[in-house]
């Protein structure tokens, strides 16, 4: 038998339910995975290992009383961003160092119900400002395939915890490819939920109306029992909405696993240009060849305003941040430098407190909004937004969900783009669009390079498409393959 | 040509919300510091506002009762600067889509009343507070959060004595409306004031300044007066009046430079990505007209039609809602309008001024102002007896005819006890009797008089004043 932390998250539920294993079993196994391999790949931030044993001790013994909840005793990682009451909460920041949470975000809340432990924080770009988790003030996550690669970002912790067997499952934050992007780099489904699905009450703001909580895990299924825990409407967050409840993984049960039969895959060519890696394309393409052998149906369908994606992300994305940042100034939390006058601690806390990458986002932010300058930035961007949104609603009229590549490359290597922030940001091309449409899409992965690093196939669905983008992803999915 | 000042106002009112604008923490005053907070109100990392509908329906009800426009969509924007006092350093407000444009309100005497228009109203969440000891500050986030209401009106205001008449006049319909309570020591209504002069009353207005957190309607008049001083006095020798930001310096009775426009803060407006735009359906809109008071100017035109009270009474009446409220409520219980506008004129009123207090809080009830009421005007007790069982009911309430008895002040017709008091009376004051029966008929008024202080006001006048003439036409 394999050990429990290479289980997957229905497997671990459905063996615990069973008593075929205990959660101080599947506990132990996780933490002993955490401490073999961790210090290399750096996903994990702090681990509250006697917590958790503690938690798996008393889930036993509820599970012994006969009670049943769906996550009772499963230990689940949580990116540093989203609030855990009593826990670090520190973004990867150094503004931040030695805050712990006073309250709970509605996911955590929400897993904590559901009887979930929630055993450590997983490393990210500061603030989710990143494609590589280099920024973070832990220094990089290492891809579990490959030392010398990143993890990709800003989920890049929680990507490579699940990909390595470090986790059962982890919450992630997408705010223009943050979970999509490294769960392609490292080999796991990473799910970005239509915006409103999942609360982000807890959840550290960058860039407030692009953000959204999603799964990463090690199936499809995996995937859909997460995102049923976490998702609904939340009074605490009035951008949620009111719809039904997801029962995905219910809906997934009722589904043969590979049938695509009469499922209409979008193609679109805006993103298939210059600068798709050809082993990234090799695989796409490979990839949708087998979905229409499995009965789907491919449509060329055109995004046309793809190009302009990347530029209106990083001035929306930024002006947010710009004020979603301004509350880290050592007056109530977090780090202070000591300075005369309340202008000079405000200057050298933050100089002091945040990293080179959220400083020029901040700066960005600014200047977008500024006096003279908030018409041609940030007002154009929204327009941008705008026409976007209208593509991909003219798109899903011929078809049901869009298929195409995460990132234009496989996981690049460490320091490569640092030196080109540019660089960096137009690799997030085919991620942006769908946080900036306020749409839902997921990375399954469908292959490795020659070199061994896996490839992620990106599938879109329109707003509250969840139920037929995880059917569609089951269909996507391959024997899941585990780094050495 | 003589200068002429135009005055605009900024009026920051706190409304009457039990919990705070965008978290449920409570809204009350003089709590512990920092023991009305939470995430939301702390500025927390991931905290996230959510919208109070009550301050919203409270802004919107102060638009229909000035004639506003109600925006069926308007929204939230931040408005970004570093300030300690404020915990996510930008401010939940609206900038350009508030909930209410235009509309006016009335000031200046009957038959010379002036119309001052507004600009708009919104919403904003108002900051912590700083308290700062020896070497060190501290800051109270128990007011953070606090629902604020913004009124803006047009600088059609001429004079600093407008001004005050203005805010006194808003004050009232706020009041009216149990839209704010108005507490001026607590800080409930702050003002900031724009004002520039020019010569005549046409043409451009002059570059204006700004005076900032003026908390009392008195300060206002001051430093309005104070500065318009100053700029007469600059352009009068030959200077420019800089358009600039000023403080008020209170003791030096002068206003001071804070800030140049150049200086201004670029607050980056931009829409509040965490709340939805408020939407407001032209249903909602009727169902909160319908639930509207009546306000003071119409109310007293309906009193003295209503009720035939001089436009005196109506006027003294209706100046507080609860007085008119309490005055109504006793009308239509035992009727006589005018007789309960002069009880509620006189004695209650005086009551209350030399209390401080307000009519809400005090014992009496309009049921026995107005049992009362009925006792004096059937004679059941004398007018002076009314009094005194009034002052006991104002003090600790209760039924009047508990009063009355426990008093023994119930009015005396008895023919033996008042002939006792009227012989009494005659021979006390032999010389105001003479002259009675000399033909002065004034001095039998002295008579009764006296027999009423020997009654204790309880003798029935009447009676009294048949038995005196009786005794002194016989003798
Ligand atoms: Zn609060």
């Amino acid at each position: 038998m394999s050990s429990p932390a290479q289980w997957t998250l229905t497997e671990t539920r459905d063996r615990l339910a069973s008593r075929e294993v205990s959660s101080r079993e599947v506990v132990e196994s996780v933490l002993s995975a955490i401490e073999r391999r961790n210090r290399e790949l750096n996903a994990y931030v702090s681990v509250n290992a006697e917590a958790a044993l503690e938690e798996a001790r008393a889930a036993d013994e509820r599970r012994a009383r006969g009670e049943f909840s769906p996550l009772l005793g499963v230990p689940i990682g949580v990116k540093d961003n989203i609030a855990v009451r009593g826990e670090p909460c520190t973004c990867a920041s150094r503004i931040l160092q030695g805050y712990r949470s006073p309250y709970d975000s509605t996911v955590a809340a929400r897993l904590r119900a559901a009887g979930a432990i929630l055993l450590g924080r997983l490393n990210l770009d500061e603030f989710a400002m990143g494609s590589s988790t280099e920024t973070s003030v832990y220094g990089p996550v290492r891809n579990p395939w490959s030392a010398e690669h990143v993890a990709g970002g800003s989920s890049g912790g929680s990507a490579a915890a699940v990909a390595a067997d470090l986790a059962i499952a982890a919450l992630g934050s997408d705010t223009g490819g943050s979970i999509r992007q490294p769960a392609s780099f490292c080999g796991c489904v990473g799910f970005k939920p239509t915006y409103g699905r999942v609360s982000r009450y807890g959840l550290v703001a960058y860039a407030s109306s692009l953000d959204q909580i999603g799964p990463l895990t090690k199936s499809v299924r995996d995937a859909a029992l997460l995102l049923d825990v976490i998702a609904g409407r939340d009074p605490r967050d009035s951008t949620t909405l009111d719809v039904p409840g997801l029962a995905a993984e219910a809906a997934l049960m009722r589904v043969g696993a590979a049938d695509l039969r009469g499922l209409r895959i979008g193609v679109p060519a805006e993103y298939f240009v210059a600068g798709l890696d050809p082993e990234v394309e090799r695989l796409t393409r490979a990839a949708l060849r087998r979905a229409t052998e499995l009965g789907a149906q491919a449509v060329e369908i055109r995004l046309p305003h793809t190009r302009y994606a990347v530029a209106a992300y990083y001035l929306i994305a930024t002006a947010e941040a710009s004020a979603n940042l301004a509350r880290y100034d050592g007056v109530r939390y977090g780090l202070r430098v000591a300075a005369d006058g309340i202008l000079d601690m405000y200057g050298r806390t933050r100089a002091a407190g945040f990293g080179l990458e959220v400083k020029r986002r901040i700066i960005l932010g600014t200047h977008a909004l500024s006096a003279g300058y908030y018409d041609q930035y940030y007002l154009r961007a929204q327009k941008v937004r705008t026409l976007i949104r209208a593509d991909f609603a003219a798109a899903f009229e011929r078809c049901d969900v869009i298929a195409g590549p995460v990132a234009p490359t496989p996981a690049f290597r460490l320091g490569e783009h640092l030196d080109d922030p540019l660089k960096m940001y137009l690799s997030d091309v085919y991620t942006v669009p769908v946080n900036l449409a306020g749409i839902c899409a997921l990375s399954v992965p469908v292959g490795r390079t020659a070199a061994g690093l896996p490839v992620g196939l990106q599938l879109i669905g329109p707003a509250m498409g969840e139920p037929t983008l995880l059917r569609a992803a089951l269909g996507f999915e391959r024997e899941r393959e585990r780094p050495s | 040509m003589s200068w002429t000042a135009a005055i605009g106002l900024e009026v920051h009112v706190q409304l009457r919300t039990a919990s705070k604008m965008f978290c449920g923490c409570p809204t009350s005053f003089g709590a512990p510091p920092n023991t009305q907070v939470c995430p939301v109100c702390l500025g927390l990392p991931g905290a996230m506002p959510v919208m109070n509908l009550e301050a919203i329906r409270l802004t919107v009800m102060t638009g229909l009762l000035l004639g506003c426009r109600i925006a069926t969509r308007s929204r939230f924007d931040r408005k970004n600067y570093f300030y300690p006092d404020m915990p996510k350093n930008y401010q939940i407000s609206q900038y350009d889509q508030p909930l209410c444009l235009g509309g006016a309100l009335d000031i200046g005497p009957a038959g010379a009343r002036r119309s001052i228009r507004l600009r708009r109203i919104h919403l904003e969440e108002d900051v912590a507070k700083s308290l700062h000891y020896g070497n060190s500050s501290g800051i109270d986030f128990n007011r953070a959060g606090t629902p604020l209401m913004e009124i803006v009106t047009e600088p059609d205001l001429r004079t600093p004595e407008e001004a005050h008449e203005f805010l006194t006049e808003l004050q009232r319909v706020l009041e009216y409306g149990r839209i704010s309570e108005c507490n001026l020591e607590e800080g409930n209504i702050r003002c900031d004031v724009n004002v520039s002069v020019r010569r005549g009353e046409d043409g451009a207005l002059g570059t204006k300044t700004e005076l900032k957190n003026l908390n009392t309607f008195r300060g206002v008049h001051r430093a309005l007066a104070a500065e318009i001083r100053r700029q007469i006095a600059v352009l009068e020798s030959g200077g420019r009046i800089v358009q600039e930001t000023r403080r008020w310096n209170d003791a030096a009775g002068v206003t001071e430079p804070m800030r140049t426009k150049e200086e201004e803060h670029d607050y980056r407006y931009f829409p509040e990505p965490d709340l939805m735009p408020i939407e407001l359906s032209a249903e909602q809109i009727e169902v909160w007209r319908a639930e509207l008071p009546e306000l003071p100017a119409a109310r007293r035109v309906r009193f003295v039609a209503q009720y035939s009270l001089p436009e005196y009474d109506a006027g003294v009446l209706t100046a507080d809602r609860g007085v008119a409220d309490f005055f109504e409520a006793t009308v239509r219980i035992c009727g006589r309008p005018k007789s309960v506008s002069n009880w509620v004129m006189t004695e209650v009123l005086r009551f209350l001024s030399e209390r401080g207090a307000t009519i809400g809080h005090l014992p009496l009830t309009p049921a026995a102002l107005a049992e009362l009421i009925t006792a004096v005007e059937e004679g059941r007790v004398s007018a002076l007896a009314g009094k005194e069982v009034l002052a006991d009911l104002l003090e600790r309430g209760g039924s009047p005819e508990d009063v009355i008895r426990a008093k023994g002040l119930a009015q005396v017709s008895d023919d033996a006890a008042i002939a006792e008091w009227a012989a009494q009376a005659i021979a006390q004051h032999p010389g105001p009797a003479a002259e009675y029966r000399a033909g002065k008929a004034a001095a039998l008024q002295f008579l009764i008089g006296q027999v009423m202080k020997l009654s204790r006001g309880r003798a029935n006048p009447k009676l009294a004043a048949a038995e005196l003439r009786k005794r002194l036409d016989a003798g």
